[in-house]
């Protein structure tokens, strides 16, 4: 990153009033085992604020009914919010229309829906899929299952000790074999942002659909769809300060219009018979049965909340916090960053020597910080760094420095118990 | 603040585990793994006349599953089949119930600070469950405590 964007991110950086945005959420005003919350695992799921929180108790309270069926006052309300969270995340992601956005239950979901509609229609024995090394077990399985079914192949993009993409490895593995490039924005384990547009890119002009798990993405950096122009993008909702159980699978226009439904049921038709049945149009088509409708109601509060406060706004304190973070960690001896590609977000992983991660997560626990231990849904990453988990501390834009301070004051103290 | 669980003979067995080394003339062993931690162990038992003559094991993991199957293999040493398949329950019950701790157990008892930590309790039990299954049967496919 240039001094200049830095500096320009260190200044609104200082205008972010965290301790104001702190108030919006309720859970940071506990306390755990007696000592003040410390949440650094946002990368798992975010906290909520009150906005998202009091939108569903609203719907249960005063507008429940289901949606897109009836014609009563409560069903016409309930439909018109759960509808009006695409518009919001069409705005969010600048998406050409909000026809192309499809609620499913997360990005796990969303990738599944694409592996077995758009894969089992295109893909064929001695196609070629490419992801990353640095793939969630979610964006790694389900093409494994595709590629076992089809008696396709699996290729892999490498990274370095950084844990970057070798772009150059990724040219080499692109043919006209190539059916799909699967690959993270930013990686949970790591932190790292990928050249996501370099890669759609190539992949497009070696005739590949894309597909790009923004479950990382969506909460921390801008996303523009108009501008990357993936085939596929998905993302969560509870990462986003939203609710769990809910998330947005973006898809091309002709690739949805093209693609057999996911699941068939109530909702995704427009004429049943025995003999025949006419699906509905997009996005309902991928649509099957009564939603997580309370779900999307929130999540359309938690991106009209991220959007008052601004992506970019967000990206630029969160930035300044990894940096801040980066520096402190680094400064404890023993311990060893896993992860630390040029461009990052968010994510601070860590091996510390001689002390296992799950026993640095209880003894940070019994202080009130809350990190992650383990593979992260990683496995081949904690493969590649030769550790069997690590410990990884995530942030959100209400996190504060203070809270780094605390957790590097709580790795002193593991490390006097392991003394 | 956590020394209930991280107690000081758990501190030792974790940083020098004993009878941790593999073992050629092994008569049984087996492969215990926790996907959710990646902790990682090898059970070599060697059992004569009925009797555990020698046990080791190999492996990583954090300290609590680490000084646990350090210390179980300081505790089979000797006993029958029988009397180490009912030393495997009484710790089953140690670290799972709130029943009254059982003395039979030996040093073993330092692990009842586990019943406070139940994410923690599968990372005390992985050695357990990986000498049950090297007990049961000559190849003794890999157990996984999930």
């Amino acid at each position: 990153m240039s001094t200049l964007s830095k500096q320009v991110k260190a200044v609104s950086a200082a205008d972010f009033d965290v301790e104001r945005i702190r108030e919006d959420f309720p859970v940071l005003k506990h306390n755990i085992h007696g000592k003040p919350l410390v949440y650094l695992d946002s990368a798992a799921t975010a906290q909520k604020p009150f906005a998202v929180i009091d939108a569903i108790r609203r719907f249960h309270e005063v507008d429940c009914a289901n949606i897109h069926r009836g014609v009563h006052e409560l069903s016409q309300r309930s439909t018109a919010a759960y509808e009006e969270t695409r518009a919001k995340a069409k705005r969010f992601l600048n998406a050409r229309s909000k026809d192309q956005l499809i609620f499913v239950r997360g990005t796990t979901e969303g990738i599944n829906l694409v592996s077995n509609s758009w894969g089992r229609q295109n893909v064929k024995a001695g196609d070629e899929i490419i992801i990353s090394a640095m793939e969630h077990h979610s964006n790694i399985v389900p093409w494994q299952l595709l590629c076992q079914e089809k008696d396709a192949k699996l290729r892999v993009i490498p990274m370095n000790e950084r844990g970057e993409l070798l772009m150059q490895e990724y040219e080499k593995l692109l043919n006209p074999s190539t059916r799909m490039v699967a690959v993270t924005h930013v990686s949970n384990a790591l932190g790292t942002i990928n050249p996501v547009k370099q890669i759609i890119d190539m992949a497009h002009a070696a005739g590949a659909v894309t597909l790009i798990d923004g479950a990382q993405a969506a909460p921390h950096i801008t996303v523009d769809l108009q501008a990357l122009d993936p085939d596929f993008y998905t993302f969560s909702g509870h990462k986003v300060v939203g609710p769990t159980g809910i998330g947005i699978l973006y898809g091309r226009k002709s690739l949805l219009n093209a693609m057999p439904p996911y699941q068939g049921g109530g909702d995704m038709i427009k004429v049943v018979t025995f003999e025949k049945t006419t699906y509905a149009d997009l996005p309902y088509k991928f649509e099957a049965g009564t939603p997580n409708i309370a779900g999307g109601i929130g999540l359309g509060a938690a991106l009209d909340y991220i959007g008052h406060l601004g992506i970019e706004a967000i990206a630029a304190y969160e930035h300044a916090l990894l940096e801040y973070g980066t520096e402190a960690l680094s400064r404890i001896p023993g311990l060893r960053l896993i992860g630390t590609a040029r461009e990052k977000a968010s994510v601070l992983s860590f091996v510390m020597e001689g002390i296992h991660p799950h026993d640095i997560g209880t003894l940070l626990d019994r202080q009130g910080i809350a990190v992650r231990t383990g593979h992260h849904c990683a496995q081949p990453v904690m493969d590649f760094f030769d550790v069997p988990a690590t410990t990884r501390a995530s942030l959100a834009f209400y996190n504060t420095f203070g809270e780094i301070d605390a957790l590097v004051a709580g790795l002193q103290k593991v490390k006097e118990v392991f003394a | 603040m956590v020394h209930d669980l991280y107690q000081e003979i758990i501190l030792d067995h974790s940083k020098r585990p004993r009878n941790c080394h593999s073992m050629a003339d092994a008569t049984r062993q087996a492969d215990g793994y926790n996907p959710l931690c990646g902790d990682k162990l090898k059970l070599f038992v060697k059992i004569e006349n009925d009797i555990v003559v020698d046990v080791s094991f190999v492996g990583s993991g954090c300290a609590i599953s680490t000084a646990s199957a350090s210390l179980m293999t300081e505790s089979l040493k000797g006993k029958s089949r029988e009397e180490a398949l009912k030393m495997l329950d009484k710790f089953h019950e140690l670290l799972t119930t709130d029943t009254a701790v059982s003395q039979d157990l030996g040093k073993l008892v330092v692990f009842c600070g586990v019943r406070d930590y139940p994410a923690r309790v599968k990372c005390a039990t992985l050695a357990w469950h990986t000498l049950k299954s090297a007990l049961g049967s000559d190849d003794a496919e890999p157990v996984s405590t999930e």
